[in-house]
């Protein structure tokens, strides 16, 4: 493992101590809204799915109905009575907080409140097929707003997942032991130097004494 | 508040106008592109899509799939359905598990 590029000082020594230990508690909380994140991942990606299927379903059923409606009635027919909606609807969006991750939350409103507004056209010219067929469709606007809800909120936690994932595996294996490295690097080069003091110093106490009882010897009135 | 739309060929999506959707037919491929752009510049918060259409712009969904609006949800049309809709969901199990755990494909 690489050991950062720094001179081994005391000061050196203190600073990277107290990023060690910042970094060790990002580490664990990181991990922990990763892991809280994936919990709920899973859960909203098992009713995606649900839905999802229903949904499909549901949609091909009403466009099956449709076909058979543009089956008995003339082309132009069911234009005229599709493509002049009496009914629209708006979205008001919300916002939820899952752990740092903004998900949308739709409520949808209609121009006019009444039920019956989906009927675009009279019932004298046209047929049955086509209000069954409207009828299924404005059941499942429900359903398709929750879906898309859901599917952006997991789309958008599955990017966020993936981030702090790598955040983590960046603390946890690179960041954290290089800062272990050299902190031990910098403690070893620490601990040399005072040995290495210890030692010249020991070795000039020694010269000194000597030198002392060399005098003594020489000139032994001094006492 | 912002509106519903729905991309797709016309056979498809003229039903769902009936419910206050907004619907933006596209029956010519080549023209998919540009209007797609100028759907999701638009004051939209959920655009689906036909699968057959979202085939053919996945490099254009994939551009909002991160952002927090639009929401494209790829539906079934009358024809040349593809499954996409779960493939994406498949693969948004990838990307956050690392292996895909939910659909077991």
């Amino acid at each position: 493992m690489a050991v950062l590029n720094v001179n081994p000082t005391r000061m050196e020594l203190t600073r990277l101590k107290k990023q060690l230990t910042t970094a060790v508690r990002g580490h664990k909380l990181l991990k922990d809204k990763r892991d809280e994140l994936m919990r709920q991942y899973l859960d909203l990606i098992r009713e995606n799915k649900n839905l999802r299927r229903e949904v499909e379903r549901e949609v091909q059923i009403a466009n099956s109905h449709f076909v058979r409606a543009s089956s008995v009635m003339s082309k132009q027919a069911l234009d005229t009575a599709l493509l002049a909606p009496k009914q629209e609807a708006y979205l008001t969006v919300d916002t939820k907080n899952v752990m740092s991750v903004d998900i949308p939350v739709f409520s949808v409103t209609t121009r006019t409140s009444e039920a019956s507004d989906i009927y675009s056209y009279g019932f004298a010219s046209t047929s049955f097929e086509l209000d069954d067929a409207v009828d299924k469709v404005s059941k499942l606007l429900p359903k398709m707003l929750r879906l898309a809800e859901i599917e952006k909120s997991t789309s958008r936690m599955a990017a966020e997942i993936e981030k702090t994932r790598r955040r983590v595996n960046a603390l946890e294996h690179v960041m954290i032991p290089r800062y272990r490295e050299t902190i031990r690097m910098i403690t070893m080069k620490l601990e040399e130097n005072d040995r290495s003091s210890r030692a010249r110093l020991m070795k000039v106490k020694d010269m000194m004494v000597k030198q002392t009882i060399e005098n003594h010897k020489s000139n032994p009135e001094l006492i | 508040m912002v509106k519903i739309a729905f991309f797709g060929d016309r056979e498809s999506i003229k039903g769902f106008a009936a419910v206050g959707i907004n619907i933006c037919p596209c029956d010519d491929l080549s023209q998919a592109k540009t209007q797609f752009k100028k759907l999701c510049s638009g004051d939209y918060g959920i655009i689906y899509i036909t699968e057959e259409l979202a085939a053919e712009l996945s490099q254009e969904i994939a551009e909002f799939d991160e952002k927090f609006l639009p929401a494209i949800i790829p539906l079934p049309g009358v024809k040349n359905n593809n499954g996409i809709g779960e493939d994406r969901l498949r693969a948004s199990v990838e990307k956050a598990v690392g292996s895909d755990i939910i659909f077991n494909k």
